[in-house]
């Protein structure tokens, strides 16, 4: 009997296992996943906690019930991957051996990184909206906030949805108007980029909806520490960001098992070909969703377009065969833009996200880079598709990889 | 991409001034790269160059901040002192590499 150990039972090995039970002989292969803890969340929806649309009991759902049968579920802490004697050794002693590893261990918010972030202001008037706790914890500090200095931040890049922050100012933004507050708060958006985002023509969009909100936008701004006794931010080059309320996403790191492994670069992450995703190191290993080192957004949408190519191309691998399929880094983000309305981007590795409408021209039904109501409901439909569709490993009715049907390039100064 | 005359040879180079031809880097370039950006190169800044240089030859892609940090050993407020307001970018275009992607 040979086995497929996948690490992590978050989305993308979720969707893995899911999607690789089917397609792998019972009788030849064991399927197991292991994973640190029983509850599965939907990290896309820590963004509307703070704001109070989402419960949190909303986004939380036990890992097993998205685990098929015929595939074993193993909970404990991975301790460190032995890729010579192919085993990974989990922290509460048990050994786990294996024919092919799947790494998907994912990356967490890191606030220790920075000096002075995680000390007598943690969670005072510093907050972070990346972990469940974080944005319940931002939830009851707005509910009552009276107003001040609002600086949304983020440490370094990449972040998994880097669209987030962006996301979080604007909803910020509808939330304090609506709490009647808003000219009572400056709110302030801190970015070690040279704009609002990276790409040109969603950065120029981006930033101009920043600019309709009177968002004060800082950019290239390289955290070194905060100073939580003055209440600042304070950069490498000495410019200080004063705060009353600071919202930041620390850096994203991955996993430690992966460095204590020899397996992971400056930030844990593992390096794989971005159109197989196998390791570059190891043939029988691969690292599939945010735990790898692809140049693209850290999604769940572009582990759900990867693994659809990974699975196809798994089958062939451990059959000797060559990988065929190769994934081109298709991702899409819905951003919220507040009031009911959201854009959506559509990207990969080569073509910057575009205006245009999705996935079908011309009747879309949604709009790319363009503020809809029909993408607002769009990312509020994401939740079910995620428990229903995403997770199970079903197909969403999208391509794998991206087109440029639909879209127009239009001119913008870069 | 166009063509420049530096130090009386022609190099291809990106609408930003970036060097696009890994090859036709050296360091007599380099010295003349950093003068036009307001730099003169000591040790400290070649150590950091011949890191990126390599590191690149090795992933095809410019190191961020924290892999020169980390693995090229250049403390990050070091490199800030050497490369002033913007590291990064000022590193790359010294290096003749392309300008880092602020990996989204
Ligand atoms: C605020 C926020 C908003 C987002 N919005 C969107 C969005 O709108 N659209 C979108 O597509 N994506 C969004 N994302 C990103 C998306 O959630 C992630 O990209 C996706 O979850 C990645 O899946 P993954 O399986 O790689 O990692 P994860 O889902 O994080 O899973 C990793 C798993 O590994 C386990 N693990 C880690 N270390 C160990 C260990 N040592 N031992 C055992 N188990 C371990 C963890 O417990 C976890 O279950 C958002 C993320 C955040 C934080």
């Amino acid at each position: 009997m040979k086995r497929m150990l996948v690490l992590g039972a978050g989305t993308a090995g979720t969707t893995v296992v899911n999607k690789l039970r089917p397609r792998l002989d019972k009788r030849e292969w064991d399927i197991t996943i292991v994973d640190q803890d029983a509850v599965h969340h939907y990290q896309p929806g820590y963004l509307f906690v703070p704001f109070g649309t989402y419960s949190p009991e909303e986004i939380v759902r036990p890992r097993e019930r998205f685990i098929p049968p015929g595939v074993e579920l193993v909970e404990g802490e991975i301790d460190v991957v032995k890729p010579d004697e192919r085993v990974v050794q989990l922290t509460n002693g048990t050994v786990l051996d294996y024919d092919q590893l799947v790494i998907a261990t994912g990356v967490t918010p890191r606030p220790d990184q920075t000096p002075g972030m995680v000390d007598e202001e943690w969670r005072r008037s510093i907050f972070d909206f990346y972990t469940l706790d974080g944005a319940v914890a931002l939830r009851d500090a707005l509910a009552t906030w009276n107003g001040g200095r609002l600086v949304v931040h983020i440490t370094e890049l990449p972040i998994k949805c880097p669209v987030a922050p962006l996301e979080f100012a604007f909803l910020a933004d509808a939330f304090l108007r609506e709490r009647g507050i808003r000219d009572r708060v400056e709110l302030v958006f801190v970015t070690p980029l040279d704009g609002a985002f990276t790409k040109p023509i969603a950065s120029a969009r981006l930033g101009g909806m920043l600019d309709e909100r009177g968002i004060v936008l800082e950019t290239d701004f390289m955290i070194e520490r905060v100073d939580p006794s003055a209440k600042t931010l304070v950069s490498y080059d000495e410019r200080e960001i004063p705060f009353d309320l600071l919202v930041t996403v620390p850096v994203n790191m991955g996993a430690e098992f992966v460095a204590r492994s020899g397996l992971g670069d400056e930030l844990n992450c593992v390096p794989v070909d971005k159109h197989t995703l196998l390791s570059t190191r190891y043939d029988n290993i691969f690292a599939v969703g945010d735990a790898a080192d692809l140049p693209i957004s850290k999604a769940g949408s572009t582990a759900h377009f990867s693994i659809e190519l990974f699975a196809e191309n798994f089958v062939h691998h451990v059959k000797g065969e060559p990988m065929t399929a190769a994934f081109d880094g298709h991702a899409n983000c819905f951003v919220e833009a507040g009031d009911g309305k959201a854009l959506l981007l559509d990207f990969n590795y080569d073509t910057q996200p575009l205006p245009g409408k999705y996935p079908l021209p011309v009747v879309g039904p949604f709009s790319l880079l363009e503020a809809t109501t029909a993408n607002h409901w769009g990312k509020h439909a994401f939740k079910w598709a995620y428990w229903n569709v995403l997770l199970p490993g079903r197909r969403l009715p999208l391509p794998a990889l991206m087109t440029t049907a639909g879209k127009t390039r239009e001119e913008v100064s870069q | 991409m166009t063509l420049a005359t530096m130090n009386g040879q022609d190099v291809h180079v990106d609408d930003e001034g970036f060097l696009t031809e890994y090859d036709e880097w050296d360091h007599e370039l380099a010295k003349t790269l950093a003068a036009n950006i307001g730099i003169e190169l000591t040790d400290a800044h070649m150590n950091v160059l011949e890191f990126l240089r390599a590191d690149y030859k090795e992933q095809g892609e410019t190191a961020t901040l924290r892999r020169v940090t980390t693995m090229g050993g250049t403390p990050t407020k070091e490199l800030f002192r050497l490369f002033p307001k913007k590291p990064a970018k000022k590193m790359a275009y010294i290096a003749g590499l392309p300008k880092p992607v602020g990996c989204v």
